[in-house]
C-alpha cells in the first residue's frame, strides 16, 4: 500500500515535473545584469534581448542591480532567486572568483550558481602609447628588472582580471611593477593618452577602439586575437599568461536541468548572431555551456589561485 | 560644401524628426521623475536603436539625452527635486520662485536657458573638438584630485548661513561615499557586515533623500500645497519670447556658464553633476545681488540650466575625437557606434563625416525642439501638481520617489537608505546643515580619494610620493584657482568691511 502510494506521488510529481519543463517558458525572463548601463555587460545583453525573445517566445527584461564591482546582485541572487528559470543573471570570471576568496563579506559563493553558459571572453592586453619607449614586451621587462617599481600600470579596479594579470606577469617575469586601479575602463584610454601612466593592463576592447594611438605589446590569449592580428600574445613571447575576463549567464542553484539545457541553446544562437558585431571589436567568442561551463570555473579558478594566495599571504604579513 | 548637402539632405526627412521629437519628449519625461537617469533610458533604448540605421540610431539616443539632462529642471523647479544630478542648483533658485508663484517663468527662462546650452555645446563640438580633445586628457589623477578640492570650496557659498556648518555638511557627504568597496584596495569599509552595503549610497538615492524628503516634511508639517497660484504678472514673463528676453539680458552670465559647462564636460567623469553648481556659484560671485541668491535668483537658473546642456553635445568631444566616455549616457552611445563598426578618432569627421555631423546637428535640432516641447509639457506638470491639494500632492510624490529609487538599482535596501538619509537631512536642516553640502561632499568624495590615492600610487618610485601633487602645470593652475575661489567670500567681505566705515563717515559728514 505504501509502496502504491509513493510510486503514485512519484508519478504524479514527474508528470507534473514534466508539463511544467514542457510550459517553460511561459511568461517573462528577468535577466539581471550587476553592472551599470552602458558596461560591455550590459550592452552585451541588451543585443541579446530581442534575439533570446525571439527563440524563448517571451519577453525578456534586462534590469541592472550595479554596486560593488557585482557583488551586491550576486549575493542576492544567490539569496533570494528561485530556481525555476525565470530569474537569470549575468556572471564574470574571474569576478566571481576572487570576489569571495578576497572579501569579507562579498555575501556569495563562487560555486552558488548553477552556470547556464559563458558567452565569451576578453583576454588581458599590456597596452602602451604609440609613443612609448616599450617597443616589444622585452623591452617593457628589461627596464622593469633595472628599475623596479618605476612602471606604472593601469586597469579597472583592485584585484580585477587587470590587476591579477599584472600580479601574475610580475611573478612569471620576475619584475615589480606599480599598478594603479580605476573604475572601469572608461577612465584608462585618457590616462594613457595623456601619459599620466606607463602602460596599461585591459581588455583586447581598448586597443581594437583605440587603434594607432596605442601599441599592443601582448595579449593574454592562447592565439592571436581576430581584431587585433598583429599583437603577439604571452606565449609567443615564452610567457604562460593568458587570461582575462569571461562573460556568462547563470541560474539559480537547482534549477531543472531541461530548463538550464533550453536556456543554453537560446543563448548559443544569439551569441552566434552576436558575434559579427562583437569579434571585430575585440571580443572572442566562447560556447561553454552544460559541464564546460563548470570546468571553466575550475580551471580559471585554478589558474589565478597562485596569485591569489600571494596576495592572501601578503595581506597576513600586514 | 558638399558634406553639407549630403547631411542636411539626411535630417530633412519626416522620420528623423520624428525621432528627435519623440525622443525628446520622452528624454523629458524620464528626467523629470528622480530617479530615472539619462544613461537607464539610453540603456533601454538600445536594443531599438539597433534596427534602425547607425545615424537614426544615433540621433534617438542624442535627443533622449537632451531631453533627459533638460527635463531633470521641471522636478526642480516644481518638487524641489532635482530630477537629475545635473539640475541640483536649479533647485536653489527655481524652487523658491515656484513658491512665490513664478513658476512658469522659471520653467520658461530654464526651456530657453537650457536649448541655448544645448546649441552652445554643440557649436563647441563642431568647432573647438581637436584642442579641447587635448586639453581633455591633460587630466590625469592628480588633476583630478584637485578639480574635486576646488569643487569643495563652493561649499562655501553653497552654505549661506554659516560656512562651518556647510563643511561640517561636506565632511558628512565624504563619509557617506566612503561606504562600500573601497576604490582602490579592494576592502569592504563601513559596510557593517551587510553585503548589500558594497554597493556604497548611490548618489542619486542621496540626492532624492536629501532633498526630497525633507520638503516633504515641511509640506505636510505645513499644511500646504507645494506652489502657490501663478499670479499674472509671471505668465507674462513665463511666455516664450519674455524668457528670451530675460535670457539674453545677461550676455556675460550665459557665455560664462556655457564656458564653464564645456569645460567640465571634457573632464571625463565630471559631467552634467558639477557643471551646473560650478556655473551657479560663479553666476554668484559676479552678481552684484548675491544676496538674492537662494531665493529666485534668475540669474542662477540661466546659470544652471544653461551649463548642464551644454554638457550633452559638451561631452562628446573626448567621446568621438579619443572614445573617451565621459558621463555613463556617453558609455552608451559608444556601445552603439563600436557595434555599428565607427571607431572614434579622426576617421569618423573624414570617412564616416556625413554621420557624424548628421548625429552632431541632430542635437542641435533637438535642443531647438526642447522649447515647445517643454513650454507644452512644463505647463501640464505645473498644472497637475497646482491643481492637486496637498493631502493628495505629498503621498503622491513620496510614491513616485520611492518608485524612482528603487527603479534606479532594482533595490529595496537603496529605498530604505533613501528614506533614512532623508530623516536625517531634515533633522541637520534644523540644525542649520544645508542639504546642497553633504550632497556635493558626496559626489567629490569618491573623486578626491581616487584622484589623490592614484597619485600617491604613481608616485611610488619618488622619495616623496606626495610631490607627484604638485608636478604637472595643469594641477599648479586648478590649485590657484583654487584658493582664489576659498578666499574670495573672506577677500570681498573684508573690502566691504574696509570700506564700510568711511561710507559711514562720509555719511555723518554734516552738510555744508
Amino acid at each position: 500500500m505504501k509502496r502504491a502510494i509513493v510510486l503514485a506521488l512519484s508519478t504524479i510529481f514527474i508528470v507534473s515535473a514534466g508539463i511544467a519543463f514542457a510550459g517553460y517558458p511561459d511568461r517573462p525572463i528577468t535577466y539581471i545584469i550587476s553592472f551599470n548601463p552602458g558596461g560591455e555587460s550590459d550592452i552585451t545583453a541588451r543585443l541579446q534581448e530581442p534575439l533570446l525573445e525571439e527563440v524563448l517566445g517571451v519577453a525578456v527584461n534586462v534590469n541592472h542591480k550595479p554596486g560593488g564591482g557585482g557583488a551586491v546582485a550576486w549575493s542576492e541572487f544567490q539569496r533570494t532567486a528561485k530556481p525555476d528559470g525565470y530569474t537569470l543573471i549575468g556572471t564574470n570570471i574571474p569576478h566571481i572568483i576572487g570576489q569571495p576568496l578576497l572579501r569579507k563579506d562579498s555575501g556569495y559563493e563562487t560555486d552558488g550558481f548553477n552556470m547556464i553558459m559563458w558567452f565569451h571572453f576578453t583576454p588581458n592586453a599590456l597596452i602602451v602609447r604609440a609613443d612609448s619607449p616599450f617597443k616589444t614586451l622585452k623591452d617593457f621587462i628589461d627596464y622593469a628588472k633595472a628599475h623596479p617599481k618605476v612602471i606604472t600600470v593601469g586597469g579597472s579596479g583592485t584585484y580585477s582580471a587587470n590587476h591579477l594579470e599584472t600580479l601574475r606577469l610580475e611573478r612569471e617575469a620576475g619584475i615589480k611593477l606599480t599598478y594603479i586601479p580605476h573604475t572601469g575602463t572608461g577612465p584608462l584610454a585618457p590616462a594613457i593618452l595623456g601619459g599620466h601612466l606607463s602602460a596599461l593592463m585591459n581588455y583586447s576592447m581598448l586597443p581594437a577602439q583605440l587603434g594607432d594611438k596605442v601599441r599592443v605589446l601582448a595579449v593574454a590569449s592562447e592565439e592571436r586575437v581576430e581584431a587585433l592580428p598583429n599583437a603577439p600574445t604571452f606565449k609567443e613571447q615564452g610567457y604562460d599568461i593568458v587570461g582575462g575576463a569571461f562573460r556568462g549567464v547563470a541560474a539559480p542553484k537547482g534549477t531543472p536541468k531541461e530548463i538550464i539545457a533550453k536556456l543554453a541553446d537560446a543563448f548559443t544562437k544569439a551569441n552566434k548572431k552576436i558575434a559579427g558585431k562583437q569579434v571585430p571589436m575585440g571580443f572572442v567568442m566562447t560556447y561553454a555551456t552544460g559541464d564546460d561551463a563548470q570546468a571553466l570555473v575550475d580551471k580559471m579558478r585554478k589558474s589565478y589561485s597562485d596569485v591569489i594566495d600571494d596576495i592572501i599571504k601578503e595581506r597576513e604579513k600586514k | 560644401m558638399e558634406l553639407f548637402w549630403t547631411v542636411s539632405t539626411q535630417l530633412v526627412d519626416p522620420f528623423v524628426f520624428f525621432l528627435i521629437l519623440g525622443g525628446v519628449t520622452a528624454g523629458l519625461f524620464v528626467g523629470a521623475m528622480p530617479g530615472l537617469t539619462a544613461a537607464m533610458a539610453l540603456a533601454v533604448l538600445l536594443p531599438f536603436t539597433f534596427k534602425l540605421p547607425p545615424l537614426h540610431g544615433l540621433v534617438a539616443l542624442g535627443a533622449v539625452y537632451m531631453g533627459a539632462i533638460y527635463g531633470g529642471s521641471f522636478a526642480a523647479i516644481l518638487v524641489n527635486t532635482p530630477g537629475t544630478p545635473s539640475s541640483i542648483a536649479t533647485a536653489f533658485e527655481g524652487y523658491p520662485m515656484a513658491k512665490d508663484g513664478r513658476a512658469l517663468e522659471a520653467i520658461g527662462l530654464a526651456t530657453v536657458s537650457s536649448a541655448i546650452g544645448g546649441l552652445a555645446g554643440v557649436f563647441f563640438l563642431l568647432l573647438l573638438s581637436p584642442p579641447l580633445a587635448r586639453l581633455s586628457i591633460q587630466f590625469g589623477s592628480a588633476e583630478y584630485f584637485w578639480v574635486a578640492m576646488l569643487g569643495l570650496t563652493l561649499i562655501a557659498s553653497l552654505s549661506p548661513g554659516s560656512t562651518l556648518k556647510g563643511f561640517l555638511g561636506g565632511s558628512i557627504g565624504m563619509i557617506l561615499a566612503a561606504v562600500g568597496v573601497a576604490p582602490i584596495g579592494g576592502e569592504n569599509r563601513f559596510t557593517f557586515g551587510m553585503p548589500v552595503l558594497q554597493g556604497g549610497v548611490e548618489m542619486i538615492v542621496a540626492l532624492i533623500g536629501f532633498f526630497v524628503i525633507p520638503e516633504l516634511f515641511n509640506m505636510a508639517a505645513h499644511g500646504r500645497a507645494a506652489l502657490a497660484e501663478v499670479t499674472i504678472e509671471s505668465k507674462k514673463r513665463g511666455t516664450f519670447l519674455a524668457a528670451i528676453r530675460t535670457v539674453f539680458s545677461m550676455p556675460g552670465n550665459l557665455i560664462r556658464s556655457c564656458i564653464i559647462g564645456e569645460i567640465v564636460a571634457i573632464i571625463p567623469g565630471a559631467g552634467g553633476s558639477i557643471a551646473n553648481l560650478v556655473a551657479y556659484n560663479e553666476a554668484k560671485r559676479a552678481s552684484k545681488h548675491p544676496e538674492r541668491f537662494g531665493k529666485g535668483a534668475v540669474e542662477g537658473l540661466v546659470a544652471s540650466e544653461s551649463s548642464n546642456n551644454v554638457t550633452v553635445a559638451g561631452s562628446m568631444v573626448p567621446l568621438l575625437t579619443l572614445g573617451i566616455p565621459g558621463a555613463p549616457p556617453d558609455a552608451v552611445i559608444l556601445g552603439v557606434m563600436l557595434m555599428h563598426g565607427l571607431r572614434p578618432g579622426l576617421d569618423l569627421f573624414t570617412v564616416s563625416g556625413s554621420l557624424t555631423y548628421g548625429f552632431i546637428i541632430s542635437m542641435g535640432l533637438a535642443a531647438l525642439f526642447m522649447v515647445p516641447v517643454g513650454l507644452l509639457g512644463g505647463r501640464l506638470i505645473y498644472r497637475v501638481i497646482v491643481k492637486t491639494p496637498h493631502y493628495l500632492l505629498v503621498p503622491s510624490i513620496a510614491l513616485v520617489t520611492i518608485l524612482g529609487t528603487y527603479a534606479l538599482r532594482n533595490s529595496l535596501s537603496d529605498v530604505v537608505i533613501m528614506l533614512l538619509l532623508g530623516t536625517s537631512g531634515f533633522l541637520l536642516k534644523e540644525l542649520g546643515v544645508d542639504s546642497a553640502p553633504i550632497v556635493l561632499g558626496l559626489i567629490l568624495g569618491s573623486i578626491a580619494e581616487m584622484g589623490f590615492v592614484q597619485t600617491l600610487l604613481r608616485g611610488t618610485s619618488l622619495e616623496h610620493p606626495w610631490t607627484m601633487l604638485f608636478q604637472n602645470r595643469l594641477s599648479q593652475i586648478i590649485i590657484v584657482l583654487m584658493v582664489l575661489s576659498f578666499a574670495s567670500p573672506y577677500l570681498s567681505s573684508g573690502i566691504r568691511r574696509l570700506k564700510k566705515p568711511l561710507d559711514v563717515l562720509r555719511e555723518e559728514e554734516p552738510p555744508e
